[in-house]
């Protein structure tokens, strides 16, 4: 689903040059539910931003569902991005003005779709997230974990390949936490590869994979095959 | 697309109110001040015969005085001919049409005793005058070369004399009464009002009405008329009678002349050199050869139609309109940039930067088009005080159809154009960072 070799992203400004990602490698295949961590300024959003076709590598290769996308056009980078990815943020990031109907139907228009298949898919992931019946209020008339349910919906509604979040519990208590993850871990079961930033290691140990990330590296490689008996692989990048 | 984007700037426009007035009402003042001084500049310096100005030509010859030229600074003949030489070049028939022409103001005796007389304003001319300027005629028609020749008693009424004399009925066969003459009515002008009034922009103002009548000039030696415009001359009356003041050097009558290409201006050039020559072979003419022919639109610039107090009007409200235009400018730049992290999740969700820099400048169109309605509305309470202030050139103050549609142009092009620079701003945004400062 996703192949990074030997990535580097650096950030430049006329004084200072900033190495976020060095030498970075990972694969993740379809179907995974990978948790990716470190500290903070490790490298683990611009890892996913990278993946997410919202910043461009420096150095390296990457390969999204079999398309290389080294030196793609802006325009490309964004129906790629429209098609074959879905963000959750941490900030939940919908549009204030919109009610949710038409927050989740912001990446359907982009894609093209008949208003009559907009709405289908917009209704069929709101009631995924069951906020179906509160399609017509806007984001401030929702709690923070309704809004993240909508964003989940938002992201669900154009059918991705890869789901990218971002810290998608870290607004939210413990009891909505949960039940987010519980959403996510659907989604997965369903089949949809999903990619999670976390600084939660609960959240991460409930993830098939872990990825640890330490100074713009892939330090440590761990695959999960049993929540409650962690037996672990370790591979060093 | 288009229409989510245009449904988006109309939500974006409603969800930021104050701004977005502010915006619409920098964007109409500027139209609305341009508009105004545009609209009378328009009238002012626009062709009244665009699909002939550049064939129709007034004939000058440099006849004045040996010692002191009629016009020192542009090196210009008079603008007017002796009754002699207008005579002359009427009667060659050397151009496609020429006429010559002054005006007169006579008294109208309505055959109808309950219309009293009436002070007519009219023009004494050639039947060329009508192929050649084209006025529509409502009734009837022009009389012929062979009028003139004859020397026959007839005459074309405007639209409104006819209105106040025959109640606007045709009254083409009737006679009219003037000075105690009577004259065959031949035809009835349509309305008819070339703005300006370039066939005779020295006695008329330059946006006044055009004439009552018209009457042939080949009657004016019958007549005795004495012209009612512009009378110069530089040295006395060879005799103190009438037919002494036509054979004087004094200058009083229009000339006009259609030419076809430059090929016939040139002939007509040496035309008019060569009759000169002979002229000054008889004692005339003492200025050196300075005869010129100036088609329509030289001719609005040589009497100075388009004053220059409008051409700064005109600047100064550009420069206005620049003013509000930057104004908008930084007001949009702030709108703009506050909805970056909209911007950024729009982008996340698969816009590119095309996508948004159209949304946005559909939402800069729209502020226009709101713009563009206010700033007609200003314009016309603009023309109305220039109306109010100037009743002179009330005529310069009708935003027609065209202006409005320009003003609408020039309010969405503006618009435009001051959306580009935010516009262009909000799409080199980095979304990955928005979305983190969310």
């Amino acid at each position: 689903m996703l192949k990074m070799n030997g990535l580097s992203k650096v950030y430049r400004t006329h004084l200072v040059e900033t190495h976020a990602l060095r030498e970075f490698s990972i694969t993740v295949d379809e179907g995974e539910f990978v948790a990716v961590t470190g500290p903070s300024g490790s490298g683990k959003t611009t890892f996913l931003n990278i993946a997410g076709l919202l910043e461009e590598h420096t150095e390296g290769s990457y390969q999204l569902d079999g398309i290389e996308l080294t030196g793609l056009s802006d325009r490309k980078r964004s129906a790629l991005r429209n098609e074959k990815l879905g963000f959750i943020f941490q900030g939940f990031n919908l549009i204030p003005d919109l009610n949710l109907f038409d927050n989740v139907d912001v990446p359907l228009r982009y894609r093209g779709f008949s208003a009559k298949e907009r709405k289908q898919r917009i209704e069929t992931s709101l009631e995924q997230v069951g906020l179906a019946s509160r399609m017509k209020h806007f984001p401030s008339e929702l709690s923070g974990g309704q809004q993240q349910r909508v964003a989940i919906a938002r992201a669900l509604a154009g059918e991705p390949k890869l789901l990218l979040a971002d810290e998608p519990t870290g607004n939210l208590d413990s009891n909505m936490a949960r039940g987010v993850m519980e959403l996510l871990e659907s989604i997965n079961a369903n089949g949809t590869t999903i990619i999670m930033v976390t600084h939660d290691p609960e959240l991460a140990a409930r993830t098939r994979r872990n990825v640890h990330v330490i100074d713009g590296q892939v330090t440590d490689l761990r695959t999960v095959f049993n929540n409650d008996n962690v037996e672990r692989t370790a591979e060093t990048a | 697309m288009i229409r989510y984007y245009f449904w988006l700037s109309l939500k974006s426009i409603k969800g930021n109110p104050w701004l977005s007035a502010l915006m619409v009402l920098a964007i109409a003042l500027g139209i609305g001040a341009f508009m105004t001084t545009y609209t009378v500049f328009h009238y002012m310096s626009g062709d009244p015969i665009p699909h002939k100005s550049d064939k129709l030509f007034t004939v000058q010859l440099d006849n004045w005085a040996p010692d002191s030229a009629w016009d020192d600074e542009n090196n210009r003949p008079p603008p007017h001919l002796t009754y002699r030489d207008s005579h002359f070049l009427a009667e060659s028939k050397e151009a496609t049409y020429q006429t010559a022409f002054f005006s007169v103001i006579m008294a109208a005796q309505p055959e109808n005793p309950d219309i009293k007389p009436l002070r007519a304003q009219g023009l004494v001319t050639y039947s060329d005058f009508f192929p050649m300027f084209e006025p529509k005629f409502l009734y009837g028609s022009a009389w012929t070369r062979r009028d003139d020749q004859q020397r026959n008693r007839v005459i074309v009424l405007s639209k409104d004399m006819n209105e106040r004399v025959f109640g606007g009925e045709n009254s083409v066969g009737k006679y009219f009464r003037l000075n105690d003459h009577e004259y065959k009515i031949v035809g009835v002008l349509d309305d008819f009002a070339p703005r300006p009034k370039y066939y005779d922009l020295v006695n008329s103002q330059d946006f006044g009405d055009t004439e009552d009548f018209y009457l042939p000039f080949t009657l004016n030696d019958f007549l005795k008329l004495r012209p009612a415009g512009n009378n110069s001359c530089w040295k006395p009356l060879p005799t103190a009678s009438y037919e002494g003041y036509l054979e004087s050097d004094c200058v009083w009558i229009n000339m006009w002349v259609q030419l076809e290409d430059e090929d016939h201006k040139q002939q007509y050039q040496q035309f008019i050199d060569n009759y000169v020559i002979d002229q000054k072979n008889l004692g005339r003419f003492p200025r050196p050869l300075n005869n010129q022919i100036t088609d329509v639109m030289d001719w609005l610039e040589v009497r100075e139609v388009v004053t220059d107090d409008t051409h700064i009007q005109l600047w100064l409200s550009g420069a206005f309109l620049i003013v509000c235009l930057l104004n908008t400018v930084g007001l949009m730049l702030a709108k703009f940039l506050k909805k970056s992290g909209d911007v950024g999740v729009r982008r996340a969700l698969g816009a590119s930067r095309a996508q948004i820099f159209y949304q946005h400048l559909i939402e800069s169109a729209t502020l226009g088009i709101v713009g563009a309605i206010l700033g007609l509305a200003l314009a016309w309470l603009g023309l109305l005080m220039v109306r109010s202030f100037s009743p002179d050139i009330a005529v310069l103050t009708h935003l027609d159809f065209k202006l409005s549609l320009f003003a609408f142009a020039v309010a969405i092009i503006t618009s435009l154009i001051s959306g580009l620079y935010p516009t262009w701003r909000i799409c080199q945004i980095t979304p990955a960072r928005q979305l983190k400062s969310q």
